[in-house]
């Protein structure tokens, strides 16, 4: 223990570390233990049918494939977004700023019923969109639309401090050294904002994929093709049958950690030389 | 390549960072802009290298209108103050870059990419570091990085903004000697700004001294320094000792001192400021007959060959404190000490007039 303590101005060194892992447990760690011990109930043929029966492995397919979809459009458009609100003064840009958070703020069901107003077939967007054969509630694609809509702040407001803290003296030296515009963003910017964005991408996609409350409204809940896996768990729960709820909880668990622990070690990789000077 | 600055001028705001600036600049030289910060002198550059458009007047490479010209087409390598290296790059990459990024027809092969980064880095003596990455890397040798990275690309013109600014004194002063040798050795017209006098002095073959947007004089360091053209250049250039006056018909009267100013023969009853350099003060411990100042000595630093002193004038009008500087020979000969008594006489002085006579002044 004691190889790990530096000396600091600042003391509490033991006191802090002590807090953190007691709070870690009783908010984290000790309710998802609940869920494996819940599970342990079940016999490995039980779980394995639970969590593989096709109505279930559809709800993965459509809660990781939608979520991973989303996480992907808000990555590319929220570093546009960021990028716009620090590079541009234009009117209103405070007012854009703030709308951003909105989803955040937003309690998710509202969220849910708002979309699926607009994107039902009579709805402002789904009015025009209906006639082309296009339809967004009630189907996959509205999953993805209410998935989007919940991530974009994640990665707004990680990317955009890094993309502030970017210095134009880079850029300018970039232009000297004779690059163009695209060298200079694909060799010099991306690079820089690359961590930020990966950390932005992990947790609108963590986030999409804990998501219920608006997509359930949007979704129309169709087996096999419009239902997530949180949707399943709860039908589950009122079925009373906490074992196989959990069991389908614990895959996704053991799934959502292990994908975002290697994002997390993407981002160290990437993070390693990009410590600022 | 040949580089002339006409009628330059740009404005931000209601501050005008360039008046009307006209400078030429000889192929092969190594010129110093200098001046105060918000003189100038770094918009002056960045207007050159293209990061900056004027509101009016040309910049012309080789004779040539380049005013317009887009940054990539001018062939500038620009140092940076804080280096600008790429973080996420190595060593060898940053200087590479340069090479790395031009269209496909006009891009060296990696063999001769290889060798041309490779020859940079011992130019700058740092080949050893080519695997590292800019945070591993001392200021200094940031600096030297930068440099290597701009040549990298082969520019006419090498432009320095402030390159020794953020190092500490002795790293500044190795990196002086070395940019002196290097632009020996490379003969490329280069251009660099500094807010410190001695560096300027030092190592550029011409000087500029700018303030508030405009050029106040230019000239080689000897020039400007046994001739300042004007009050800013004297009291910018540092290390010099003022003294309020009277100028009449040739002759001038500072503190009760009269002193014979043939140059200024036609002036008739001007207030006027004298200034003179610390070594051009002789002290004496009697007053030997020639006119002097009668001062007290405050404070006296006595290391390396020149001792300097700091003296206090006995009347009031001389100011609070005088700088004179003797050789150490000297000062074992007078045998001073604190406190004690001293005569002290300009042996040379530059007097500049008042335009106006006193009258019109109030």
């Amino acid at each position: 223990m004691s190889t790990f303590k530096q000396h600091s101005v600042l003391p509490g060194f033991n006191l802090a570390l002590g807090f953190t892992l007691l709070y870690l447990s009783l908010i984290v760690l000790i309710p998802l233990s609940a869920a494996f011990i819940h599970t342990a109930k079940l016999s490995w043929p039980e779980f394995w049918n639970t969590v593989t029966a096709p109505r279930v492995i559809a709800s993965y397919r459509l809660t990781f494939g939608a979520s991973l979809a989303a996480a992907t459009v808000n990555a590319f458009f929220g570093l546009l977004v960021a990028w716009v609100l620090v590079r541009y003064p234009f009117p209103g840009k405070r007012l854009v700023d703030a709308l951003i958070d909105l989803p955040f703020a937003l309690p998710t069901s509202v969220a849910g019923i708002t979309l699926t107003a607009i994107y039902t077939g009579n709805g402002w967007i789904g009015q025009y969109l209906e006639p082309m054969g296009i339809r967004i509630a009630f189907t996959p694609a509205g999953v993805f639309v209410a998935l989007t809509f919940i991530g974009l702040p994640f990665v707004v407001r990680t990317v955009q401090p890094v993309l502030e803290e970017i210095e134009q003296e880079l850029e300018e030296a970039a232009a000297m050294l004779g690059a163009t515009r695209w060298q200079t963003f694909r060799h010099i910017i991306f690079p820089a904002v690359l961590p930020a964005l990966a950390t932005g991408f992990a947790l609108a996609f963590a986030r999409a994929i804990g998501e219920y409350g608006s997509v359930i409204f949007i979704a129309g809940n169709i087996p096999m093709i419009s239902e997530i896996t949180p949707l399943l768990i709860i039908t589950k729960l009122e079925q009373y049958d906490y074992a196989g709820a959990t069991a389908i909880a614990t895959v996704m668990l053991v799934i959502s950690f292990t994908l975002l622990l290697f994002i997390n070690l993407l981002q160290w990789q990437a993070r390693r030389h990009n410590t600022k000077v | 390549m040949s580089i002339e600055i006409c009628h330059l001028s740009k404005q931000f705001g209601s501050f005008s960072a360039l008046n009307n600036i006209n400078l030429k600049i000889n192929p092969g030289e190594l010129l110093a802009l200098l001046g105060p910060s918000g003189s100038g002198k770094t918009t002056l550059l960045r207007v050159i290298a293209g990061l900056e458009k004027a509101d009016s007047g040309q910049v012309l490479f080789n004779r040539k209108d380049s005013t317009d010209k887009p940054i990539r087409d001018r062939q500038v390598g620009f140092v940076f103050q804080h280096y600008a290296l790429f973080r996420n790059m190595t060593i060898f990459e940053n200087v590479a870059f340069g090479l790395r990024v031009r269209p496909k027809k006009q891009r060296p092969d990696s063999r001769e990419i290889n060798r041309r980064v490779t020859g940079l880095l011992q130019l700058v003596q740092l080949d050893w570091l080519a695997d590292r990455y800019p945070h591993q890397l001392s200021g200094g040798q940031r600096q030297r990085i930068a440099l290597a990275r701009a040549l990298a690309v082969e520019p006419g013109i090498l432009l320095l903004d402030e390159p020794f600014g953020a190092l500490d004194a002795k790293v500044r002063k190795e990196l002086r000697a070395w940019l002196r040798k290097l632009h020996e050795d490379m003969h490329m017209t280069s251009i660099f700004v500094t807010h410190d006098q001695d560096e300027a002095l030092e190592v550029a073959d011409r000087v500029v001294i700018m303030n508030r947007g405009c050029i106040e004089q230019v000239g080689t360091p000897g020039e400007v320094y046994e001739k300042p053209a004007n009050p800013f250049v004297y009291e910018f250039l540092g290390h010099v000792n003022l003294f309020h006056g009277r100028v009449h018909q040739g002759h001038a009267w500072i503190n009760g001192l009269k002193i014979d100013v043939p140059e200024h023969a036609g002036a008739e009853d001007l207030n006027a400021i004298a200034y003179v350099r610390p070594h051009d003060i002789e002290v004496n411990r009697i007053s030997n007959g020639e006119p002097a100042l009668a001062a007290r000595v405050v404070h006296i630093l006595a290391i390396g060959p020149v001792v300097r002193l700091e003296l206090a004038g006995k009347d009031k009008e001389s100011p609070d404190s005088i700088h004179a500087e003797i050789s150490k020979e000297r000062f074992r000969e007078l045998q001073l000490a604190r406190g004690d008594q001293v005569f002290i006489r300009p042996r040379r002085l530059d007097l500049f007039p008042d335009q106006a006579p006193d009258g019109l002044m109030h």
